[in-house]
């Protein structure tokens, strides 16, 4: 026998009402939920509608030719995407080894008073807006190149530079973070083992951050492959096919997203040229949602392993 | 004889001015299990992260005293503290492997003292697994992920990490806490196996650990040393009430 029960002052209901409040409250939540993805769906849509002639009026060798003159009704793409490829590739390797660099500087090595000086100027860092960057760039940056040696400073270079410092705040505090989540007993340990300590960041911490770090390194080239208003700026605005080699990076180049941000307002709607400027869009698409996947993939692939207990 | 490690009037205080350690003085001689025992917060980890200087990564701490490893003062400018920690090696309280496999966890520290022969490490890998009683169970899988081993399993692979080292002292930080009482009878174990060949100085579990494998206890309270004797002595005829409080059970 247990004892009889204290009576409490309060009298509980004997089942909760599962009512019409439940049934709202779910719904909203659903409908958060799925307007993102109907959002996205949306956006595919209106993509594929405007941009597919592109691909069906103009044969693929005419539209990855290279010569740009819509007015002339030449559409070759290739000066674009190349543009778009050297401006992006110049900001990643400007910014990922810096921004690796500066990551490390701050998760590892600066002493706490630095850090709290540096994260958060890192973070203003990241919320300037791309077109004052650009304008920067545009009166200060252009001259100094322009002294040494490209006639107007308006190159691919610039761009890249410009870019990096934009990508720079997303490499480094997305890589820093992953540095903080590497747990303290992996570096006391490999400390205790007799690494010092640039032994243990390079053979241990970065090792167990590498994910993250892919992550860092892809959102950063997300962020210099899809900028627009800087690159429209800086660039030079010169849709040619730079010669592959380092002189590359310093000849004027126009990227798809400067193009598509030039043109559109200037365009007849429902002409093939606006068709096009939308065709750019589905590459430019395309492009980041393979980087995206890519990353993803990377960064899944090895969590299943880790899981499945095999590295 | 000389003792392995000499502690000299030691004080540690953290950044926020609490004093870890007052006045610690000890002698540990060759070949000695000393178990620093106490309750929480009594400057047992403190103790023991100083002896291979891991208390250098604590910012802004002030020291005092000296620390004497082989009649060497482990804080004298100029001393390779890699080297120090190779040779003074310490085992955490939860398990730790590194991200990689068996193997890979037990040759870190040999290859990050610049050993390259094949040949040895694989040497070192199996000797130091047989002396962690780990070699039987992990022999066909040294490839596979260390994170694939039960608890009890890591803890022996980072007990044999410090041991492929070669260390001439040990330090275990309650290398027990996160065990079952049979993976702990066997760490147990293995540790006596181990005091043949190297100085150990260990945080136990428990009091009643401490009574099992230790050759001498030392009881620390408020960073205070009260009293160092064997575990007999300590049990039946403590020197100091707040001994004898503490072993049996009255704080703590």
């Amino acid at each position: 026998m247990t004892a009889p029960r204290r009576q409490l002052g309060i009298k509980l209901p004997t089942f909760l009402p599962r009512g019409w409040q439940e049934f709202v409250i779910e719904r909203i939540i659903w409908l958060a939920g799925i307007s993102t993805i109907l959002i996205v769906a949306l956006i595919f849509f209106f993509l594929i509608r405007e941009g597919l002639p592109t691909f069906l009026d103009i044969p693929l060798r005419e539209l990855f030719g290279s010569r740009w003159y819509p007015t002339e009704g030449h559409y070759g793409l290739m000066p674009l995407i190349v543009g778009s490829l050297v401006v992006t590739v110049g900001a990643v390797l400007i910014a990922v080894p810096l921004g690796l660099l500066t990551a490390i500087y701050l998760g590892e090595i600066a002493p706490q008073w630095q850090r709290e000086i540096l994260k958060p100027l890192i973070e203003i860092l990241a919320g300037i807006p791309s077109i004052v960057l650009g304008f920067l760039g545009w009166v200060t940056l252009a001259p100094i190149i322009q002294q040494l040696g490209s006639p107007t400073g308006l190159t691919a270079f610039t761009g890249s530079l410009l870019l990096a410092y934009m990508a720079l705040p997303t490499v480094i505090s997305i890589s820093e973070d992953a540095l903080y989540a590497v747990p303290k007993e992996y570096r006391d340990s490999a400390l205790a083992l007799g690494a010092t300590q640039w032994q243990t960041t390079i053979r241990v911490v970065l090792p167990a951050a590498r994910s993250g770090l892919v992550i860092a390194v892809m959102l950063g080239i997300g962020r210099a492959i899809g900028e627009t208003m800087a690159v429209l700026l800086v660039t030079g605005n010169a849709a040619n096919i730079p010669e592959f080699g380092v002189g590359m990076f310093f000849e004027p180049i126009r990227t798809m997203t400067a193009t598509i941000a030039a043109e559109m307002g200037e365009v007849a709607q429902g002409t093939l040229h606006y068709n096009v400027l939308f065709g750019i869009g589905i590459v430019l698409f395309m492009m980041t949602f393979a980087l995206n996947s890519l990353a993803s993939r990377f960064v899944g692939s090895q969590t299943a392993r880790r899981r499945k207990g095999q590295l | 004889m000389r003792p392995k490690i000499s502690i000299q009037n030691l004080y540690f205080t953290y950044s926020d001015e609490t004093e870890a350690l007052k006045n610690i003085t000890i002698d540990i001689p060759e070949n000695e299990v000393l178990v620093l025992f106490g309750p929480s917060r009594s400057g047992k980890s403190t103790l023991l992260r100083l002896l291979n200087r891991l208390s250098d990564l604590t910012e802004n701490a002030k020291f005092q005293g000296a620390i004497l490893f082989n009649d060497q003062d482990i804080f004298a400018p100029g001393v390779d503290v890699a080297n120090l920690r190779r040779r003074v090696s310490m085992v955490f309280a939860l398990p730790s492997p590194l991200p990689g496999s068996i193997q890979d966890n037990l040759t870190y520290g040999l290859k990050m003292a610049g050993i390259r022969d094949r040949a040895l490490l694989e040497e070192r890998v199996e000797d130091s697994l047989r002396q962690a009683a780990l070699w039987d169970e992990v022999k066909d899988r040294l490839h596979h992920s260390a994170f694939a081993l039960s608890g009890g399993q890591q803890q022996r692979l980072c007990i044999a990490r410090s041991l492929a080292l070669e260390p001439e002292v040990i330090l275990l930080d309650n290398p027990t806490s996160g065990l079952d009482p049979i993976s702990t009878s066997i760490v147990e174990d293995s540790l006596v196996e181990l005091k043949q060949r190297y100085t150990i100085i260990m945080v136990p579990h428990s009091v009643q650990q401490m009574a099992r494998v230790a050759d001498r206890g030392a009881f620390l309270l408020d960073g205070e040393l009260i009293e160092v004797d064997t575990p007999a002595a300590l049990f039946t005829q403590p020197r100091d009430q707040r001994t004898e409080d503490y072993i049996t059970g009255r704080f703590g």
